[in-house]
């Protein structure tokens, strides 16, 4: 650089390429979005074709079933969001741990954090439905759990972890000034941290807080696997019940995927222009 | 340690000595100040002027050495800080004002979570303190709308809401505007002529000679040289102090 830095000027440093980078992202994302929807229709308009005069139609099919199956996909949406509810809570509280001043706290937090980051979804699915009773009695009165709360649960841990971790890197962020003023005002720790840091980290929190919600949405298709009645199992019964046709499979499951892409890309959209507003302003 | 009373140095240090690691920033600082006394501690940047301010209302924690403050022992490992911090106050070279919270709001908030006074009494008192200080009309504003010297304002009175016996002010008009330096200055100089103890570190040697009761000269750790304006800015002996003062005079 020759010419002489004014104040306005920046320093040459290296900028994050994240700015132009999202944009150009988004615009793509929302093409592409309509792209693959087009997609979905053909598909399926080739496969009611391939179906040819077989009867009944695959969009016939596809009709007949859709209540069934949307009540199977909000059951996924139910779930997904008491496990964020659950979560987000637990997670409050593990985040909170990671930032204690006393040791044993931080170290049994993080520890918790690594394990419940660390491990395929999947798998702590697996260790809640088979660990967790299926219902526990207190003082003789029986509380049932039901397969899809214990799912709900499964989801719930994963979710803890990382917004233990988004709370962590949240208040982190936060310009140690903020504590140093708050110190020198006689705030304690806890204070400071209620009431002056964590209501500033809220909106730095939301953008990774929401795409964590939408990862949950889309795992929560795992609890076919241990036999909850949500979208993906009803879609394999539709299918069994329609003979197991192979024709039918791609437009049904496709149903399936455009019912969470039509949930979820808003959401990414919002999380991505949340982000970007939060940078500018 | 025997009750305080008003004849003797509000604040008192006695050779106060801070490292970090191998550094040494403070090598051995003694003085005292005197309740409505206004002192100025200026030097270059580097010599541990902030470091000092910062240890008396223990942000900092001193290696070697005491300070009392009202006779509180600020070196004592069973220090209640929060007790110490209602006697001290303290404002910073980046304001620090809560940016979530409005004007007003900075202002109540520490009295009524620290002090817990009863709010309606505390709203009165903060809107006459940022009267005080000339805001009055910004209760509403947050910090983010107000410039760079009615941030630096507000954080006076946020910090005068306490109702502190000892101001701090580390350079706190090192990050404005010439045009709002001023404007910071007599809020400063309105406090020193109340008679609120005053310790600035400053760079503004216009303002220390005609508010201050008492220079300190510090460079590398150490007070160099001392006195009050009068003499200091003509008579000043140490080589290290007449070649700092011609500098910035």
């Amino acid at each position: 650089m020759t010419r002489p830095l004014d104040s306005g000027d920046r320093l040459p440093v290296l900028l994050p390429l994240r700015l132009h980078g999202s944009e150009r992202h988004h615009r793509l994302g929302a093409g592409s979005g309509v792209l693959l929807c087009v997609g979905l229709v053909l598909l399926v308009s080739i496969a009611s074709a391939q179906a040819g005069r077989v009867t009944p139609s695959v969009l016939q099919v596809i009709a007949k079933w859709a209540p069934l199956l949307l009540t199977g996909f909000a059951f996924n949406i139910l779930i997904s969001a008491l496990a964020m509810l659950l979560g987000t809570i637990l997670g409050l509280g593990l985040g909170l741990g990671l930032l204690s001043d006393w040791p044993p706290v931080r170290q049994v937090s993080w520890a918790l954090t690594q394990i419940f980051r660390n491990a395929p979804w999947l798998v702590l699915l697996f260790f809640v439905m088979f660990l967790v009773p299926f219902q526990i009695t207190m003082f003789g009165l029986r509380i049932p759990f039901p397969d899809w709360i214990k799912a709900t649960v499964g989801f719930a841990l994963p979710v803890m972890a990382n917004v233990a971790e988004v709370v962590r890197g949240a208040v982190r962020s936060l310009p140690s000034t903020q504590w140093e003023a708050a110190e020198a005002l006689a705030f304690t720790r806890r204070q400071t941290m209620w009431r002056i840091i964590l209501p500033q980290c809220v909106k730095r929190m939301l953008p990774p807080w929401m795409n964590i919600y939408s990862l949950v949405t889309m795992s929560t298709v795992l609890a076919s696997i241990v036999g909850v009645s949500e979208m993906l199992t009803l879609t394999a019964q539709v299918h069994a019940a329609e003979g197991g046709r192979p024709e039918l499979f791609a437009p049904l499951y496709g149903f399936a995927l455009l019912c969470f892409f039509l949930y979820c890309y808003p959401i990414n959209l919002w999380t991505t222009h949340l982000e970007r507003r939060f940078q500018t302003g | 340690m025997t009750a305080w009373t008003a004849d003797r140095p509000i604040v008192k240090c006695t050779d106060v000595r801070k490292s970090y690691g191998p550094f040494e920033v403070l090598k051995g600082i003694s003085f005292s100040v005197r309740k409505g006394e206004v002192v100025c501690i200026i030097g270059p940047s580097g010599s541990g002027k902030s470091t000092l301010i910062r240890c008396i209302n223990a942000l900092v924690p001193i290696t070697s050495g005491t300070i009392h403050v009202e006779g509180i022992d600020v070196g004592d490992p069973k220090l209640d800080k929060l007790a110490l911090r209602r006697k001290v106050g303290m404002v910073f070279q980046q304001y620090n004002l809560f940016p979530h919270k409005t004007a007003l709001q900075n202002v109540m908030m520490a009295p009524i979570h620290v002090l817990r006074q009863e709010k309606k009494a505390v709203e009165e008192r903060s809107r006459a303190l940022l009267a005080k200080v000339r805001l009055a009309g910004k209760e509403d504003s947050y910090p983010g709308e107000l410039s760079g010297g009615q941030q630096q304002r507000v954080a006076i009175a946020r910090s005068l809401a306490m109702r502190p016996d000892v101001m701090l002010f580390d350079e706190v008009t090192a990050a404005l505007d010439p045009e709002t330096v001023k404007e910071v200055l007599v809020t400063i100089r309105e406090l020193a002529e109340e008679g609120m103890t005053c310790i600035l570190v400053t760079h503004e040697m216009g303002f220390a000679r005609e508010v201050a009761d008492h220079i300190y000269f510090t460079d590398h750790g150490v007070i160099v040289e001392h006195g009050p304006p009068a003499t200091f800015f003509t008579e000043a002996r140490d080589e290290r102090t007449q070649r700092f003062l011609s500098q910035v005079l």
